[in-house]
């Protein structure tokens, strides 16, 4: 964890941990695992929204959990910048993370693969493998998405990749 | 081309007319007639080849196989035809995949299954295999085209979709236990799974896959920088898994910290795709056709042109339930093994009885057998040879409580599910 900010550390170390080492195909212990799922992300999203640090929303989209949809958002000088984010718990769960994907933003970035799966090959890879199977989804937001958004967001916005909402619309009307 | 080739034949002719010279008369019907050759040529469909019903030894220029029946001739395979009896599943058709498909296709294997989720872009043409005109075209239909024009023996299935989601796994699993082409097979449908993937997820998947159904395999990978590779042999319960230690790399041999990663995260080279495709199917061959060894690991450094190899027995706390199964029957059919190899040792004629090779030893050197005893080795996966690091680190010793009655967890996911809910839309 060296590195890292000491916000992002103590955010961390307040979501709390998974135990159960268990995958989509692992019948009732998969659904042991769901529920931490749940309440890490309940945690999560609580700890945000009382340090007025919201930033995502994220629900499963299907009834196994294995398919999870939802926003994330990014404020760069003073405007919000909100993207779609969703991804597959994969079979192979929670010895690899998930691959989280940002659809709207694929092709824009180079630190992206195809689909719009964010890089999170250096940065969080490693942590994930280390901290296995204690680590969900809570923590690859948190440790995975949050930093890529505040590297490649300023990026994309300062190199006109992409435009804020208003002002793609008041172009567009002119 | 027709129209041009109509136009320089109408020049041709003026010409021949105004010409005075009837020396020149000879050499003009000659371009004459090689237009017509050509206007031939540009009519005519391109050649497709019609099957072939068995491999000819016979050496003509109009036999496919007359160069690889050769190495039977040459003693170097005992009876090749048997290519046709095989099926190889090849996940992930980039790179390296496209090349192995391709060199199989080319050997007349006899099935070949086909799984990627990718289209073609022009982002891949500094790679073999693909054409600019195929771009947009999902790769297993882009590949299945090519290789049946190459080709029209073998058998080509092929799958587009993504082996680590739930619904493509089990797509990926039934694909890999039918056995509708060789009902006589034991064990799967395929004799050997080639995983020529771009990420660690995917290699996890195609683990999982093969210790399930205990499937012999090939990983095969190249480095994000395009300048190392590697192609691993696992064999479940006998070699190490994927999930058994973290994955290996053959170190680039320049300062890691000196390698730019800002901006990019991959680069691509068809030359060291090639050369891992080519060690990918040339062991693939051995395996197959039972010539030579298959190496257990073999790593490639392109910057030094350096080859590590290395051999990795399984870790006995492996995280992967099925590894551990499988390493258990291992261990169980080691008298069968035992009793199999003293039999061949048996069955070949005893070499008569040989003299000592030196008759003094003045310093009483002796041979010892260095082959360490079979069992569970916990040492092996960590040490390494020179040139290879690991990629991920190990998880963390994982603190278990004290043995206590597990915790009974009575929530409801039901509850759990509505709670976020009513979070998210707070």
């Amino acid at each position: 964890m060296e590195g890292w900010d000491p916000n992002t550390k103590s955010t961390l170390t307040q979501i709390p941990l998974l135990s159960t080492k268990a995958g989509p195909r692992d019948g009732a212990l998969w659904t042991q695992r769901l529920k931490e799922e749940y309440k890490a992300l309940i945690t999560y999203t609580q700890m945000n929204k009382s340090n007025d640090n919201d930033w995502f929303r994220i629900s499963a989209s299907n009834p196994e959990g294995t398919r999870w949809t939802g926003k994330c958002w990014y404020v760069y000088n003073l405007l919000k910048y909100e993207f779609d984010l969703q991804f597959d718990i994969p079979i192979t769960y929670p010895s690899t993370a998930p691959e989280l994907e940002l659809p709207q933003l694929d092709g824009k970035t180079h630190k992206m693969y195809r689909g719009g799966k964010i890089c999170l090959t250096v940065h969080f890879k490693p942590l994930w493998a280390k901290n296995c199977p204690r680590f969900g989804i809570a923590h690859a937001l948190c440790l995975g998405l949050a930093p890529w958004l505040a590297a490649e967001i300023p990026i994309l916005v300062d190199s006109g990749m992409i435009k804020h909402k208003d002002d793609a619309t008041t172009s567009s009307e002119s | 081309m027709e129209v041009e080739i109509k136009e320089l034949l109408a020049d041709l002719q003026s010409l021949n007319q105004s010409l005075l010279d009837p020396s020149l008369h000879a050499s003009l019907h000659k371009i004459q007639s090689r237009v017509e050759h050509l206007a031939n040529l540009a009519k005519a469909e391109p050649v497709r080849r019609s099957k072939v019903q068995d491999m000819s030894t016979e050496v003509v220029d109009s036999n496919p196989y007359s160069r690889l029946m050769a190495l039977q001739r040459m003693g170097i395979v005992e009876n090749y035809e048997r290519i046709r009896d095989f099926s190889i599943a090849i996940v992930g058709v980039g790179g390296v995949g496209s090349v192995a498909a391709e060199m199989l296709t080319r050997c007349g294997i006899g099935r070949l299954l086909l799984y990627d989720y990718d289209k073609v872009e022009l982002a891949n043409m500094n790679r073999l295999f693909f054409r600019p005109d195929q771009v947009g075209m999902t790769k297993t239909d882009a590949a299945v085209e090519t290789l049946s024009d190459i080709n029209p023996d073998v058998v080509l299935e092929s799958y587009t979709l993504n082996i680590t989601t739930v619904e493509g796994f089990e797509t990926f699993m039934s694909s890999l236990k039918n056995k509708s082409f060789s009902p006589s097979k034991e064990g799967s449908g395929v004799d050997l799974v080639l995983s020529c993937v771009d990420n660690y997820e995917a290699r996890m998947a195609v683990n999982q896959a093969c210790n399930e159904l205990s499937q012999t395999w090939l990983e095969s990978g190249v480095s994000e920088d395009a300048v190392s590779g590697h192609i691993q042999l696992l064999i479940p319960g006998e070699t190490a898994c994927f999930a058994c230690a973290p994955p290996l790399v053959v170190a680039s041999g320049v300062d890691e910290r000196t390698l730019k990663r800002e901006g990019v995260c991959a680069a691509s080279l068809p030359t060291t795709m090639g050369v891992i495709a080519g060690l990918l199917v040339q062991n693939t061959l051995k395996f197959l056709l039972g010539f030579g060894q298959v190496s257990p690991y073999l790593g490639y450094n392109s910057l030094k042109d350096f080859f590590p190899t290395m051999q990795m027995k399984p870790n006995p706390q492996c995280s992967n339930v099925a590894c551990l199964t499988r390493q258990e029957e291992y261990a169980l059919a080691k008298p069968a093994r035992d009793a199999a190899a003293k039999a061949k040792l048996d069955a070949e004629p005893q070499s008569t009885e040989e003299g000592p090779l030196h008759d003094d030893n003045e310093w009483n050197i002796s041979i010892v057998d260095d082959c360490e005893p079979e069992g569970p080795d916990t040492r092996s996966s960590d040490v390494l040879p020179e040139g290879l690091t690991h990629e991920l680190p190990s998880a963390d010793e994982f603190q278990k409580l004290p043995t206590e009655a597990p915790v009974i967890d009575n929530d409801d996911l039901e509850d759990l599910r509505k709670q976020l809910e009513a979070i998210n839309s707070a």
